[in-house]
């Protein structure tokens, strides 16, 4: 069973939102990095790019695949966790600590568009 | 029996494997400037610890020729020996810049093979120019990307790729060029007609797909899909990476496809999987014939020429007309199963997946239950209650001396493990792989341990994946 953390928000394509400070922090869900397996490289955007929710942000490969890693909302990076391009294996460890990028987001109600805990829980147990 | 040697490490000085003849020719002496300086480097063995060493080396491969191979979507078929005798033959050893009238016999081979394809496949031309799968792709999209422009109709910047398709496709269209749309397929992997029409339009160029699909299921909306598709005014692109089940029974161009590729070395038995090289013709429809890559085999009264150069292709992919050897190979095959016989190839790959299918369906989890064309894919063990992977399974096969199948493709399926038997199995060999399948799931539950530490037999264990991909080790020297 996978771990759901609270206070985050979700996307159904398995990411994860978390506000601190007015900034937000994207990251993988636990249920992703279990699923992708032993993550080996994880490609990362620059930073004071611009991205769109639903836009591809990144990408993910693990031992079994490659995955894209979508934006759950629209803003501009201002911070890009390198410490994963030489430590992809941190998102499998704590997939919820190891955010990948911090983003200054354009607009705060989309955030009510994303999954609550509970309702990705859902998804999870599909 | 372990055996870990580089030939240099068995080399001993003065072991040597050949005997010359005397000088029978005056003495020459090299000027010292033009001699070289160091050691020249070559092993030195005598011939028998030359042939044991190869020999000891080549146990540790693991070929069709070994066990059986039910790798999905790869169709590891049985490649008859006369296929390389035929193309061993030392009259085909021509050189590829000899004249037109010296090489009639293989500009014949080539001309009879694209004609014979193109009966199969229902299409009107083929190019054997391409030198694999991947390069029939990029040849077909550069030959979608041609059309539009030559109708002026520039917009056309999309290819439709189905979420289950072959990784390949959505590289291949975006090496040409191409902006990729991805539609979502239903749950059984065909594809989602309402989604389709979401993204046609006037932007799209068309569409790759392969039928039966990624799941082995037949898209029965095919029709469908061509009609909507050529109304859009894009092409469609046939992927005939699962060509072998319907060789003989259906044609890709009578179900509205205007291009494909042809995996010759998988469909037509000419060797694979890192017995290479591939060659993956490309057919059309008479309508895109005049785009076909030169240079451009032509018959003419009972005579074969090249011609080289033309205005209207989409110009040169390779080298001169293709792996000539591996074309001489599959035509050996063609004409040795023989026009009446296509047929049962598809039907005894059909047959053998669907009765491996249902043989194991109680102790495998299948997602879609549905007669199958020649693979199939099950979403692991049904009993999920010890934690045992589909990788653990697929390791656990090669202590029984069977190559683990595809898995973990296609995504759309969770712990997918995707099995393609080819029709080259008999019933023996499918029965012995049904009751090992069944061995491995029945201790998957009464002794996890064994299967989730396996492999125990072979020349290495299990190996570290991700350690090898974070930190790759790619010279012998790097591992003493």
């Amino acid at each position: 069973m996978s771990k759901i953390k609270k206070g985050y928000y979700y996307t159904n394509t398995h990411e994860w939102v978390k506000v601190e400070d007015g900034f937000a922090y994207i990251g993988i869900s636990d249920y992703a990095q279990e699923n992708l397996g032993e993550i080996v490289f994880v490609e990362l955007p620059d930073e004071e790019m611009v991205i769109e929710a639903g836009s591809e942000l990144g990408a993910i490969e693990s031992v079994k695949a490659a995955s894209d890693i979508l934006s759950p909302i629209t803003g501009t990076i201002v911070m890009v966790n390198d410490e994963l391009e030489d430590n992809p294996e941190l998102l499998n460890e704590d997939p919820y600590e190891n955010w990948i990028v911090k983003v200054d987001m354009e607009d705060n109600s989309e955030l009510s568009e994303l999954l609550s805990p509970d309702e990705y829980e859902d998804i999870c147990d599909e | 029996m372990y055996y870990d040697n580089l030939i240099f490490e068995i080399s001993k000085e003065n072991h040597i494997g050949y005997s010359l003849p005397d000088y029978d020719i005056p003495t020459y002496h090299i000027p010292k400037s033009f001699k070289r300086k160091d050691e020249l480097l070559l092993p030195e063995v005598s011939e028998l610890e030359a042939v044991r060493h190869y020999t000891n080396v080549s146990f540790k491969n693991f070929g069709i020729e070994k066990g059986m191979y039910p790798l999905g979507s790869c169709t590891m078929k049985y490649n008859p020996k006369i296929n390389q005798d035929i193309s061993n033959d030392p009259r085909f050893s021509l050189h590829p810049y000899q004249p037109d009238h010296t090489v009639q016999g293989l500009l014949e081979i080539y001309t009879e093979t694209a004609r014979i394809l193109g009966e199969l496949s229902g299409l009107d031309a083929f190019t054997l120019n391409s030198y694999a799968g991947a390069q029939g792709e990029l040849l077909g999209l550069m030959i979608i990307k041609k059309y539009h422009q030559d109708n002026d109709d520039l917009k056309r910047t999309k290819i439709i790729v189905p979420d289950s398709a072959h990784g390949t496709n959505p590289a291949s269209a975006s090496v040409a060029g191409f902006d990729v749309v991805e539609v979502k397929s239903n749950e059984d992997g065909t594809v989602n007609l309402e989604d389709l029409n979401s993204v046609l339009g006037d932007d799209i160029a068309g569409i790759m797909l392969t039928n039966p699909n990624t799941l082995g299921i037949f898209e029965k909306d095919i029709l469908e899909i061509a009609e909507r598709v050529h109304g859009a005014g894009g092409l469609l692109y046939y992927d005939g990476a699962n060509l072998n089940p319907i060789l003989g029974i259906a044609r890709p161009g009578d179900m509205g496809f205007d291009i494909m590729h042809i995996n010759l070395h998988k469909t037509f038995s000419t060797p694979h999987g890192g017995g290479g090289p591939g060659a993956g013709p490309v057919g059309v429809k008479a309508s895109l014939k005049h785009l076909l890559p030169q240079p451009v085999v032509k018959k003419t009264d009972e005579r074969y020429t090249i011609e080289h150069h033309n205005d209207t292709t989409i110009g040169q992919i390779s080298q001169f007309y293709g792996n000539m050897g591996v074309i001489i190979k599959a035509y050996t095959y063609l004409l040795s199963i023989g026009k009446e016989n296509f047929k049962k190839i598809g039907q005894n790959s059909v047959l053998n997946a669907n009765y491996i299918k249902e043989s194991l369906k109680d102790l495998y989890q299948l997602p879609f239950e549905r007669t199958c064309k020649h693979e199939f894919v099950f979403s692991g063990i049904k009993d999920k209650s010890t934690d045992v992977h589909t990788l653990d399974i697929a390791k656990r096969l090669l202590d029984f001396d069977i190559h683990p199948p595809t898995i973990y493709f296609p995504l759309v399926v969770k712990e997918a493990i995707m099995i393609e038997p080819p029709e080259t199995e008999s019933k023996d060999t499918v029965d012995h792989f049904i009751d090992v399948m069944k061995t491995v799931a029945k201790e998957a539950i009464t002794d996890p341990e064994t299967v989730k530490t396996a492999p125990h037999t072979t020349v290495v264990r299990r190996l570290d994946e991700a350690e090898a991909a974070r930190n790759p080790r790619v010279k012998y020297r790097d591992l003493i």
